[in-house]
């Protein structure tokens, strides 16, 4: 799809300060200098994105273009309270046994991230870092599978400065779950835009847990604008979350591409609560036979919240296995949209390929756009998708009460088994403990439910 | 126990129950048989308190309070139970710690202590016997995937383990076989006494083989027609339903018309 002008913001908020910049930056490889000069060139061309082009029909990105960004001030790796965080104030958005890795406003903190021994060779830390201790692993494919001409990517690609590497060399497994934890702010009422550009790389055979999470403090206005990168090498594992947890005044454009090659496992789950406006793009490559590769999500939306995932998985090769459950629970004037696209390549026969996008609508106000798109290529595949919209089972609930259940506690406990189904899916113990007991606390009666499931 | 006076119902403006009149004195076992469409279901859900139904006339008295004006679950816990026709599957709640927080809301009211896990394991493997109950099906989400004689027998099993002073069971004999029905039967039976009521409503006269009432009565076109003892159901058995509707609807005709 082609943008033209009359269906796109200016570009020029989101690029203030862009030449400043270029020139105060460190040296970078040539390779980044490129990056940050097509992204610039290209989200210059496009801007930001109108409800009048077909990707972007449901979420409105006004209140973004309408908001005066800066790019965040720097500050020293080391500097024990970056924008006045402490890690104690992190607490609440740390994982147990997780080994955390804190950035602010895309930045990575030394001072408030832990530092553990990796196994030799492998590599945990901060895009900067990577790129001055092995560029020979980051640069083959850093900017290499992201859609250079997604708006987004390209607006982080201009900015590309940090983020977080994880390499696995081949046949490693890192043992320790690794937590990257971004935290937007706002800077004294000057909301600051974040371009975070990750990269995680999985070696053949190799293994790794990995978590992303995108939170801020409530009251809080920023723009998050991640680009994550994940290449799973040959018979792989990789385990991954991105968890959303923005403030509910912060904007989270976020892109994730999967690039996996012969035999590799993948998982990732998404998770969001957070965030005024939230669009995640989700795409899948699957590159080489025996895939399996799973993406599932959860979003809970209150207000008037907008919550957008954009999925798209591609199946190029035969006898691979892709399978997406994403479950929405809405209220209020909350909205969601989800557009879930497989494309199966010629090549790819006996793909199997399982799509499920529901919606539970808790207020008659929620809207949910739930679009699934397939494109077959191949005659010999299993692909099947479900989009199921609805509100709580009157009759459930009723059976319920009549055990003596509260009308309340009956809801919830219905709502929660709602997300059970996704919730029973991760395999990480403390993510999935986290996120049982934010339901617990988050619906009404909770305390019935803790006791019920 | 239970006095249902005068009772009117319907569903969307149509009036199915036309006055139903019964009472039901503690330990005595009560059935309702009745043609389909007769209201057996809908009495049984009014008495439950399934809010679809309006109530547009009458009195229900239960255990000396206004039972109408009780939510769903404050009549459950004041001790009213219904075995629903059809147990709704819910997945993702389990069938253990559901009924836990069920009981535990049911004794908190009760003004009686909160059962622990092990406690509760006790009595629900207990009451499970009693149905002759797949202990794996206490692991399993509430009805979900249950085979029909399955979800009939968890009714029971709620049923015992909940403790209810006044029980009514919505066609539990449907759909079940011979075997079936014994175990739910015995498990009924075994729950007769002091202190607990039944109301045992059914399409056919087979239950009352297993589950001997007190009284049974005969609901067409949402009247109790026809009252009696244990013959009356095999009197229907023997003559159908038809004689009797067609007299009840003659008899009904001039007051009616």
């Amino acid at each position: 799809m082609t943008a033209t002008a009359t269906v796109t913001s200016p570009a020029a908020g989101l690029l203030a300060g862009h030449d400043d910049f270029l020139e105060r930056a460190a040296a970078v490889p040539a390779e980044v200098a490129t990056l940050r000069r097509a992204g610039r060139q290209r989200f210059a061309e496009v801007g930001i994105p109108s409800t009048r082009l077909e990707d972007w029909r449901f979420t409105n990105l006004a209140p973004i273009a309408r908001t005066e960004f800066r790019h965040g001030p720097g500050f020293d790796a080391d500097a024990p309270t970056p924008h006045g965080l402490t890690g104690e104030k992190l607490d609440v958005f740390r994982i147990p046994d997780c080994l955390d890795f804190v950035f602010v406003n895309g930045r990575f903190s030394r001072a408030l991230s832990d530092s553990e021994e990796l196994p030799a060779g492998v590599f945990v830390g901060s895009l900067a870092q990577a790129l001055q201790q092995i560029p020979q692993h980051v640069l083959p494919h850093l900017g290499r599978h992201a859609d250079a001409d997604h708006p987004f990517v390209a607006l982080n690609g201009a900015w590309l400065e940090d983020g977080a590497v994880v390499y696995v060399p081949r046949g490693l497994r890192v043992e320790r779950s690794l937590h990257f934890l971004f935290i937007g702010t706002d800077a004294g009422g000057m909301p600051i835009a974040s371009m975070p550009r990750n990269l995680f790389v999985v070696e053949e055979g190799g293994e790794a847990t990995i978590v992303e999470s995108y939170a801020g403090f409530e009251g809080e206005r920023y723009l998050a604008c991640p680009v994550t990168e994940v290449v799973g090498g040959r018979n792989s594992t990789i385990d991954h979350y991105r968890l959303g947890e923005e403030s509910l005044d912060a904007f989270h454009l976020g892109t994730l591409k999967i690039h996996l090659d012969r035999d590799a496992r993948f998982f990732t789950h998404s998770v969001n609560h957070g965030g005024a406006v939230v669009r995640n793009d989700i795409q899948a490559y699957l590159g080489g036979e025996g895939i399996q590769c799973t993406l599932n999500g959860l979003y809970l939306a209150r207000g008037r919240q907008l919550v957008d995932h954009h999925m798209q998985v591609d199946h190029a090769m035969p006898h691979c296995n892709s399978y997406e459950l994403f479950k929405g629970i809405l209220e209020d004037r909350s909205r969601a949209v989800f557009n879930g696209r497989i494309n199966v390549h010629q090549d790819a026969q006996k793909t199997d390929a399982k799509q499920s996008s529901q919606h539970l609508l808790l207020s008659d106000d929620a809207i949910a756009h739930s679009n699934p798109q397939l494109e077959i290529y191949a005659d010999d595949v299993r692909c099947t998708h479900g989009s199921t919209t609805g509100q709580l089972d009157d009759e459930a609930v009723f059976y319920l009460r009549s055990r003596g259940i509260g009308s309340e506690a009956a809801k919830s406990l219905l709502t929660y088994a709602f997300a059970g189904e996704v919730l029973e899916e991760i395999r990480l113990d403390t993510v999935r403990q986290d996120l049982e007991e934010f339901l617990f606390t988050r619906l009404p009666k909770g305390d019935t439910v803790r006791q019920a499931v | 126990m239970l006095k249902i006076d005068n009772l009117h119902a319907g569903i969307d403006g149509a009036e199915i129950l036309r006055g139903v009149d019964l009472e039901i004195a503690d330990g005595e076992v009560h059935a309702i048989m009745g043609p389909n469409g007769s209201g057996k279901s809908t009495l049984a859900q009014v008495l439950a308190g399934r809010e679809e139904y309006e109530v547009t006339d009458g009195s229900v008295t239960f255990a000396g309070q206004d039972l109408l004006e009780l939510e769903p679950e404050e009549r459950a816990r004041e001790g009213l139970f219904l075995a629903f026709q059809y147990p709704v599957e819910i997945p993702g709640v389990s069938n253990t710690y559901f009924l836990k927080a069920a009981l535990n809301d049911i004794r908190k009211h009760r003004g009686e202590e909160e059962v622990n896990a092990v406690s509760f394991l006790k009595l629900a493997r207990e009451k499970m016997k009693l149905v002759e109950m797949d202990e794996q099906l206490l692991q399993r989400p509430v009805n979900d995937g249950f085979s029909g004689g399955e979800k009939k027998r968890n009714e029971i099993f709620h049923m015992a383990v909940l403790d209810p002073k006044m029980a009514v069971l919505d066609e539990t004999d449907s759909g079940l076989d011979i075997d079936a029905l014994r175990v739910v039967a015995s498990g009924v039976n075994s729950m007769r006494g002091e202190g607990r009521a039944f109301l045992v409503i059914t399409h056919y006269q087979r239950l009352l083989d297993y589950i001997e009432p007190d009284h049974v009565h005969v609901l067409v076109d949402g009247r109790i027609v026809r009252s009696g003892g244990p013959e009356l159901a095999h009197q229907l058995e023997a003559e159908g339903y038809n004689a009797i509707e067609a007299s009840a609807r003659a008899e009904a005709a001039p007051v009616g018309a």
